[in-house]
């Protein structure tokens, strides 16, 4: 029975994320000032581009064209460890947050793969930048861990979690700059302003992009819907460890559907926050990344050092 | 019984060495053939026709030569055999054999610790002599004698497994020296190369040096005990600060061998040289000896660990970690890189086992077990995941001729097969999930965070920061290993080279590279076969097995306890398998979206080649630009002008060379101190009898004066 | 000792702490001048909040006019000094480049680490257990002191000199619960002092070699012509 409701959530999880895109490309609109499209626009895009027809450069080899099957199966396999509703569920027993950065490991191998296969300077040079980017946000990232994990005692998510909730309102400095160190590495990991733009028509400012740049049809539709999903996985992440109320802790209908709500509305206000981010915020130059990330890293940093210094102390 | 397996697998080695001899003997052996027929005329024919055949002129080599290796592969199962039936039976069995001195017999002990490294030794063997007959038909008889190589591959196993059976200091050293030196005339096996004959002697030259430290940790010792045994170095008792004497000396012994950074400059120049099939042994197992050499010295012999030698080891262990990946991606030579990422694998090993001692000396033992489980599995994996990029290394050198991996490109399409298994490989060290690479790095990680058991707060400071260094070796070794994988075999091909290979026929090669591979992919979604035989070391050496025992099955992995961390394999598998297959079914049902083909997107602009793709040391650009000070870096750009105002470029050239720090700021002064010594010394040489006279008399003067 | 066992006050205090910390390490990481004047308004803020927490709880109703000596001082007077100087001579547009911005940072990182390494025993044997931020308090002081190492204008200086100062207040507040007035009042008009003869010195040095960067305050004019 919980693993039926386990694998309904994330199935649910899969099928909203492009439904978060699709509400925060609506705020950077409105606040640019633009008409924005529908909502749904991104699930339209997804249905046009699995109906056309893929077309492969000759040079492709297989690994160009089981990448994109790879890169959304391990992004899924990560959607399903992230508590999204309900806590104590069997799946997040089967792999804890260390598997879940390595899922995305999995999944960014095999994007740079794609991307170094079809032999031109594009596909080179993001592979390149990805990787770089990448090697850098992982001290960063598992620093805010550690800090998450040595407060609750277990790497397991959904027992972080429900430790959290159960604690009630505790003020923690620890928590806040794992916070703050987590959001500057999900904006680099993701791939937004001011690490990389999504949105960007010039190659030489791409990242995840150049990578990507030979892919069409179905593939595209694929790794469009995992970098959505990546993305809606590091704002449940956000939303639910250090904002975990309203999170269900039974699987009554009623529990579920409350949790459904609050992680919904936790969403909407993390992207409308990311969109004025974005909108306020220019674009950095790849080697000013380092610093962003090495930022990012100090505040983990700082974060496990207050939990030492000030929480646990001996 | 086990015993006798052991011996089997020595003596095997050995003799498949002394067999390889016979290459230059096919005369003798025909004259002996004809004599014993002679003998004995009832012999059945087919029988004569056989040996007639075997010893026939041009068969002869190409059947020694599967002989040779077929012995050497007896030679790999037997021990496998025997390391699984110590390692399950988790019997200490003792034994002497009375070869070397008459009052001085060699004491032989083989425990779970010799046995688990039996395995390892075992497995790679096999693994080499599968693919050994393909691989050394490209060398040429007169310039490269096959006996050479087949007596010192012969030796050198033997040595391995005669320093895993010792249980004397004087048999251990005897057995360390024989695996030295044999490996160092199959380093220097191409030595019509200069360059070749300075790594092999630097190989030496460390290697003794090494040696001498060790000498001289069991030195130390054996002075505070009765005799030279292990049983009677066990009972010394050594105060705090001799037996962290003899901790240093053993580091710096075992860690020489082991390539720990600053003493791992031999690493990268005598692994790209030798054979592929020997740098694969030297470096999955080879390392992993000295690393057995160290655990027995630490852990078994001293006893008492202190959580100050820990944290040298996890300090050491890092900065070699973080140094390996980083010196390796600036590497255009495939073997160099692999050398090099050798290094920081065993510097994750050597923190991992830092870690251990630590929880060992502040009174948790059981999580010390933990570390020494982490290290002794991320061991395991290195030797089968290095093993197998160094054989396809070897597999690449041989159909290309060509080891710089910024002439290759686009081998995927020409050698599928190699390429597929070379990406296990690639995947297995860059730690993805599904792979062994992740269940050892996963379980350092585990080990790390249990930090919080410690009461000293720089402790439980220091822990996090080197499980973040890490992490960042983890991330840097996956983005070395896309740039090898990716400019290797994907792409186009960058010189003429490549677009001539094809792929290996020989089924040997393949075979062997295949079995570690499925090895590879197999402890990946059960480890825990694996895990609980290493249990099984940590309870004999440290007296304590994991704590969650019971729940170790064959599907879910939980160290510590279910509720701090589990991970379950097969069920991420069965996860994958069930996303990708669903998304693969689902899109591909409509018959109007079947693939197309064309030509690659250029910009508009045409004319796309091979030289457009990225090479390797563009890959690695940003990486020297935000870890600048690692290396040395030498970069030139070289513009060539022309035209009325020197406006135009005609050519440029570019020119990157990486130095290691090591050489002008350790070894040279070293060097110069030595010769500066020397030159100071050498000053009592004059030349002229009547000082050397004086010297003589002075003596004579100082004897009769200390005698009175 | 875990966090979640302490009152609400505690844990404010503690993260208040935390919060002054981080403000010291974003001071160490900036290059323009008109931002790390704001940081440390900020820093100054967070103490006007500290000891307004500080008075609230402790029924001490000195310690809200200390609050609002420091609001007065330390968040509006003399930053609005500084900046007005800065503006003055023309230097917000300058920025100081940074050179080992990264090793900077991980050696403040590493002081954070060794106060609290060197407070260890005093924090064990005393029962109040707030005095985990006095490890935070020792560490903001060392940091100011690391900035005016690291930074070669001089009103970087005099801002380093003053979140020493602002490190010694905090560990005054969390650790005696409150301090006298009179002290509190003494220490103040020291700084404000030193703020005004600061101005005065600037303005000569400005004049003298044209410009506030102390490295070339080792060349002699009439020497090195």
């Amino acid at each position: 029975m919980n693993w039926l409701i386990a694998v309904l959530q994330s199935m649910l999880f899969v099928a909203l994320a492009p439904l978060l895109a699709g509400w925060l490309k609506c705020c950077k609109c409105y606040l640019q000032n633009r008409k924005a499209p529908s909502v749904i626009q991104p699930y339209r895009d997804l249905l046009k581009l699995s109906h056309k027809q893929p077309v492969v450069a000759e040079q492709a080899s297989w690994i160009f064209l089981i990448a994109p099957y790879i890169i959304f199966s391990a992004t899924v396999l990560a959607a399903t460890v992230v508590p999204f509703i309900a806590v104590n569920l069997p799946t997040s027993a089967s792999a804890d947050v260390i598997v879940m950065v390595g899922f995305f490991a999995f999944a960014r191998f095999f994007l740079a793969l794609a991307g170094l296969d079809i032999g031109t300077a594009f596909g080179g040079m993001g592979s390149s930048r990805e990787m770089t980017i990448s090697s850098l946000a992982e001290p960063a990232m598992l620093m805010a861990v550690f800090t998450l994990t040595m407060t609750a005692s277990t790497t397991n998510l959904s027992l972080a979690i429900a430790h959290v909730l159960n604690e009630g309102l505790v003020l923690r400095p620890s928590f806040v700059f794992a916070l703050a160190a987590l959001t500057l590495v999900a904006i680099a990991e993701t791939g937004r302003i001011p690490v990389d733009n999504p949105a960007t028509h010039l190659e030489l400012t791409m990242i995840h992009e150049a990578m990507i740049l030979e892919y069409s049809g179905r593939h595209l539709a694929l790794i469009e819907w995992a970098s959505q999903l990546k993305l809606m996985l590091y704002g449940v992440l956000i939303a639910n460890i250090f904002l975990p109320w309203g999170i269900a802790e039974t699987f009554s209908v009623q529990a579920l559907g409350y949790g459904l709500l609050a992680i919904m509305g936790k969403l909407a206000v993390l992207a409308i926050f990311l969109a004025i981010a974005e909108t306020l915020v220019a674009k950095m130059r790849l080697f000013r990344v380092q610093e962003y990330l090495s930022f990012a890293y100090l505040l983990g940093l700082l974060g496990m050092l207050s939990h030492i210094i000030l929480e646990a102390s001996r | 019984m086990i015993l006798f397996l052991a011996y089997s697998a020595v003596l095997l080695s050995f003799f498949s060495g002394l067999l390889g001899l016979m290459m230059h003997r096919r005369q003798p052996l025909l004259a002996f053939n004809q004599y014993w027929l002679a003998k004995f005329p009832t012999v059945n024919q087919r029988c004569q026709s056989a040996m007639a055949d075997c010893l026939e002129e041009k068969r002869f080599p190409i059947l020694l030569r599967r002989a040779v290796f077929f012995l050497l592969g007896l030679s790999g199962i037997f021990a496998i055999l025997a390391g699984l039936s110590v390692l399950i039976g988790q019997g200490v069995i003792t034994d002497q054999i009375s070869l070397g001195l008459p009052w001085l017999p060699w004491h032989v002990r083989f425990d779970c610790l010799s046995g688990f490294f039996f395995l390892i030794i075992g497995i790679a063997v096999s693994a080499v002599s599968l693919y050994g007959p393909g691989y050394v038909n490209s060398y040429k008889e007169s310039q490269h004698p096959f006996a050479v190589l087949a007596l010192f591959t012969g030796l050198f196993v033997a040595g391995m497994l005669l320093v895993l059976l010792a249980d004397d200091a004087f048999f251990f050293m005897i057995a360390w020296e024989l695996m030295s030196v044999a490996s160092y005339f199959l380093v220097s096996f191409q030595h019509e190369n200069p360059a070749n004959r300075r790594a092999a002697f630097l190989y030496l030259l460390m290697a003794e040096v090494g040696a001498l430290a060790i000498i001289l940790g069991f030195g130390v010792l054996a002075s505070f005990s009765d005799g030279f045994t292990f049983d009677a170095l066990r009972n010394a008792q050594l105060s705090t600060t001799w037996a962290s004497i003899a901790f240093v000396l053993a580091l710096l012994g075992f860690g020489m061998k082991a390539g720990i950074v600053p003493v791992h400059v031999w690493l990268p120049e005598a692994h790209p040289v030798a054979p592929s099939h020997i740098s694969a042994l030297m470096s999955g197992v080879m390392l992993k000896v000295a690393l057995y050499g160290l655990i027995r010295f630490c852990f078994d012999l001293l006893g008492d660990v202190h959580w100050q030698w820990g944290v040298v080891l996890l300090i050491l262990g890092t900065v070699s970690a973080l140094g390996g990946i980083l010196y390796a991606m600036m590497q255009p030579n495939l073997k160099s890189l692999l050398a090099y990422s050798s290094v920081e694998n065993i510097g994750i090993i050597f923190m991992v086992l830092g870690l251990s001692m630590i929880f060992m000396d502040n009174g948790h033992p059981q999580l010390a077990a933990l570390g020494l489980l982490a290290a002794l599995l991320h061991a395991f994996n290195h030797a089968l995941f290095k093993n197998l990029l160094f054989l396809g290394a070897g597999i690449i050198h041989h159909q290309t001729h060509q080891l710089n991996i910024d002439m290759m490109g686009g081998l995927i399409k020409k050698m599928p097969k190699t390429s597929v298994l070379f990406l296990i490989g690639c995947m297995s060290i860059s730690s993805l999930p599904l792979f062994n690479g992740f269940v050892s790095e996963w379980l350092a990680f585990q080990t790390a965070l249990q930090v919080d058991v410690l009461d000293n707060g720089v402790l439980r400071s220091l822990i996090p920061v080197s499980a973040a260094a890490l992490a960042l070796t983890a991330a840097l070794a996956a983005a070395c290993f896309v740039k090898v994988f990716g400019m290797i075999f994907l792409g186009q091909s960058r010189s003429h080279h490549c677009d001539k290979a094809h792929e290996i026929q020989d089924k040997g090669m393949l075979a062997g590279l295949s079995l570690l591979a499925v090895l590879c992919f197999l402890f990946g979604i059960f480890p825990g076969l694996i895990i609980s035989l290493i249990n099984n070391v940590a309870g004999q050496l440290l007296g304590e097995t994991l704590p969650n025992d019971a729940a170790l099955g064959w599907l879910w992995l939980a160290p510590v306890s279910a509720n701090q961390a589990s991970y379950a394999p097969p069920l991420v598998l069965i996860g994958a398998l069930i996303a990708a297959g669903a998304s693969f079914w689902f899109l591909r049902r409509n018959p109007a979206t079947v693939m197309r083909r064309a030509e690659t997107w250029d910009c508009g602009f045409g004319g796309l080649t091979p030289k457009m793709q990225y090479s390797c040391s563009a890959f690695t650009m940003p990486f020297r630009r935000i870890f600048n000070k690692v290396w040395i870096i030498d970069e030139r750009v070289e513009k060539d002008m022309r035209g009325a105002m020197d406006q135009d470029v005609a050519a440029i050239r570019y020119h990157l060379e990486v130095h290691d720090h090591s050489w002008p700021h350790i070894y040279q002064p070293i060097e110069n101190g030595v010769n500066t010594l020397a030159k100071v010394v050498g000053r009592i040489q004059t030349g002229n009898i009547r000082t050397y006279l004086g010297y003589s008399f002075a003596t004579l003067i100082l004897m009769l004066w200390v005698i009175s | 000792m875990n966090i979640e066992q302490l009152d609400f006050y505690t844990q404010a205090i503690l993260s208040m702490a935390a919060l002054v910390g981080l403000t010291s390490f974003l001071m160490l990481g900036q290059g323009r001048l008109l931002r790390l004047i704001f940081v440390f308004a900020m820093q100054g803020f967070l103490l006007t909040l500290t000891t307004v927490l500080a008075a609230y709880s402790l029924n001490n109703p000195h310690l809200y006019i200390s609050a609002v000596l420091t609001l007065a001082l330390k968040v509006i007077f003399i930053p609005w000094m500084l900046r007005r100087q800065v503006v003055q001579m023309n230097m917000h547009r300058d920025i100081e480049a940074l050179k080992n911005n990264t090793a900077v940072m991980l050696g403040g990182a590493s002081l954070m680490v060794f106060s609290y390494y060197v407070l260890h025993p005093i924090v064990q044997s005393s029962s109040v257990v707030m005095l985990n931020a006095l490890a935070v308090s020792l560490s903001v002081m060392l940091l100011g002191m690391l900035l005016m190492i690291s930074h070669r204008q001089a009103i970087a200086h005099v801002v380093g000199f003053m979140s020493i100062e602002n490190g010694l207040f905090f560990a005054a507040i969390v650790s005696t619960n409150g301090m006298p007035l009179v002290v509190e009042l003494g220490v103040a008009f020291d700084v404000l002092v030193a703020a005004v003869l600061f101005g005065i010195f600037f303005f000569h040095i400005r004049t003298s070699i044209d410009s506030l960067d102390v490295d070339l305050l080792n060349k002699l004019h009439e020497v090195d012509k």
